[in-house]
């Protein structure tokens, strides 16, 4: 077998990002060369998932969103960690050389998760209509 | 695997945890009008427990736990004792300076018990991705630690300020493990120097080692990294820059010795001169900054930049005595700031009351008391002998002397003799009369954990400028841990190691 340079590897590579931009600049340039170019309202608006543009994107809405949000991810993302947990479940006692420590390693892990959703339950931040909740 | 020994490798670490996690369940079910004091007691008792195991942890046999990323070691025990401390006096001096009903003051306990843990994680991690989450515990914690006064506009700036300067930082530091990673093949701290050896890429690991040192520059403020510091420090509550100007930076400084020494010794080359005009350029740029501050917390922010220089001044000598003077100034500086704090976060209070030098004229005179330990620690920080400043510097500009650091050196004693004139400023004003026509200096009264906070740090700061004998064959024993200086066993006659040994066995 023929060797060759290492960087050759990312020949392939390469050759996307040429597709990707000659594709890119072929589409908009063609339809730039053959279109017909007739403006009309319904054209220059501002695209919205094809529904009729509604009254302003700078409105204000309630801080009870970000709260939400911030936690969803944060639990998102907990989440997430038990996935390779779950894919090696089997092989961890041999891994770890001890039969049960990935199973007390994910109790703990979970232990904090449980505290978490504890701290923000109690602090009244999952209760969407109590204007007393600590935001 | 020894099932015990592994927890007692990071007992200091899960004490911290379990504490923040209690406070944190505490906290919702207390009464919502309840004073929080509570919890900070709780807070103070979780760091002493941590003091008292990370002080055994000196017992343990030096090894590593949990697949080999944390390793306890007389070096990271050192770090662990001090920041534990650290954490222990911050949490006293909190109590003192908050009002009971606060906003959300168990938050405040339950964020520095666990950005304590990431400072330890720091400073005991062998693995290079467990000191960055280490780094990023304790640096979240810090940031949401300096807005904590969140309905002022200054704080928040400041913790905005410190959020996105910190988050590049950190990037930069990252980028530097992946780049080490791919030279090397390992992140391994204890791993990398045989990895460079057979390394067919240094240049990539001396850019990685490069990042690595512009994200660790920019925790301990070193200059041209420092631009945050003012800022962050001014806006933050007082009683909170005591703690983030010093326990990050003194774990900041335990990796960046480590991965220095430990991981690229072969490098010594590359890290040595760029450390040389990161120390020469932050002690003059702290120094000459804060010649111009009339705001007092501002001031110190310059001061605590050129302490980073003087501190980095240690790290260019290669050799135990260098780590060892690295490591005891850094207990000498932490100990005295965090004190000066103390008495800054009583009479200005948690809401800075007192921001100008000129406002603290005539402290003296309202509290013999608070006005007398300010005097210590500023003098401490001038560097007059009996005191740890002192100590610290001399064995830092004497280990950089006998290297042949002879203009790093002058640099560093010209800029101790500037820095005496901005103390000095302080001190004056401190122990000027009040004018009659002056409004009347409103001090609080001096309440038990303040006392204790103020006791322990000046009795430490006393026993390092007058018996650092003990501290300092602490850090030198911590300093010869490192593989590098194994073979250099005997001190040769006439160098620094030799002095070294010769005024540590008079101190005794």
């Amino acid at each position: 077998m023929q060797s060759h340079p290492y960087t050759w590897n990312y020949l392939p590579l390469l050759i996307q990002v040429v597709v990707a931009a000659g594709l890119g600049l072929a589409i908009v340039g063609l339809s730039w060369l053959i279109g017909r170019g007739r403006a009309s309202k319904a054209k220059l608006d501002a695209y919205e998932c094809g529904v009729p543009v509604e009254g302003d994107a700078r409105g204000r809405f309630s801080v009870r969103f970000y709260m939400v949000a911030m936690l969803f991810i944060l639990f998102d993302v907990e989440a997430v960690f038990m996935l390779p947990w779950a894919v090696i479940y089997r092989h961890l006692p041999v891994l770890t050389g001890s039969r049960m420590f990935g199973f007390w390693e994910m109790v703990v892990y979970l232990g904090f998760v449980v505290v978490g959703i504890f701290y923000v339950w109690k602090k009244g931040i999952l209760d969407w209509t109590n204007d007393r909740g600590d935001l | 695997m020894n099932g015990s020994m592994t927890v007692l490798r990071i007992l200091p670490e899960i004490i911290f945890t379990l504490t923040g996690v209690a406070i944190m369940l505490i906290d919702p079910v207390m009464p919502k009008q309840a004073s929080r004091k509570p919890l900070g007691w709780l807070a103070a008792f979780g760091a002493l427990a941590a003091l008292i195991a990370s002080l055994y942890q000196y017992s343990l046999p030096v090894g590593t736990a949990y697949f080999g990323v944390v390793q306890t070691d007389a070096f990271s025990v050192f770090f662990h004792v001090l920041i534990s401390g650290i954490i222990l006096v911050s949490a006293l001096v909190v109590l003192d300076a908050v009002h009971p009903d606060t906003e959300s003051l168990g938050e405040l306990f339950a964020l520095m018990s666990f950005g304590a843990v990431g400072m330890l994680l720091m400073t005991s991690g062998v693995e290079l991705l467990l000191v960055f989450i280490g780094l990023e515990i304790s640096s979240i914690s810090t940031y949401i630690l300096a807005g904590f006064r969140r309905k002022t506009a200054k704080s928040p700036e400041s913790a905005l300020k410190y959020f996105l300067l910190g988050s590049f930082a950190t990037a930069f530091f990252l980028y530097g493990i992946a780049l080490t990673y791919g030279a090397t093949g390992t992140t391994r701290i204890t791993d990398i120097a045989a990895g460079l050896a057979t390394s067919h890429a240094l240049p990539i690991a001396v850019v990685g080692l490069a990042f690595i040192v512009i994200g660790l520059a920019f925790k301990v403020s070193a200059a041209p990294f420092h631009l945050w510091t003012p800022d962050v420090y001014e806006g933050a509550p007082s009683p909170i820059v005591g703690l983030m100007s010093t326990a990050p930076k003194a774990a900041a400084f335990a990796v960046l010795l480590r991965i220095a020494y430990e991981a690229f010794p072969q490098l010594q080359n590359h890290w040595m001169p760029l450390l040389w005009i990161l120390a020469a350029v932050s002690m003059t740029i702290g120094n000459l900054g804060a010649l111009r501050q009339k705001n007092v917390k501002r001031m110190l922010a310059y001061s605590s930049i050129a302490h980073a220089g003087y501190l980095l001044v240690a790290f260019t000598v290669l050799s135990t005595d260098g780590v060892a003077a690295a490591s005891f100034y850094a207990v000498a500086y932490a100990v005295m700031n965090v004190g000066i704090f103390a008495v800054i976060s009583h009479a200005g209070g948690y809401e800075d009351r007192l921001t100008l030098i000129e406002d603290y004229k005539g402290l003296a005179y309202r509290s013999p008391l608070l006005g007398g330990v300010m005097a210590f620690f500023l003098l401490s920080l001038i560097g007059i002998p009996f005191t740890g400043g002192f100590f610290g510097k001399f064995y830092v500009f004497a280990a950089a002397i006998h290297s042949g650091m002879i203009w790093l050196a002058i640099i560093g004693l010209l800029n101790s003799g500037i820095a005496v004139f901005y103390y000095l400023r302080v001190l004056t004003a401190t122990y000027t009369k009040p004018m009659d026509s002056s409004p009347v200096l409103n001090v609080p009264r001096v309440s038990a954990p303040l006392c204790l906070a103020m006791a322990l740090t000046v009795a430490v700061t006393l026993v390092l400028g007058i018996i650092p004998g003990r501290v300092l064959s602490m850090a030198r024993h911590a300093a010869e841990t490192f593989p590098v200086f194994s073979t250099q066993q005997t001190p040769v006659p006439g160098t620094a190691s030799a002095v070294m040994a010769a005024i540590n066995t008079k101190a005794r």
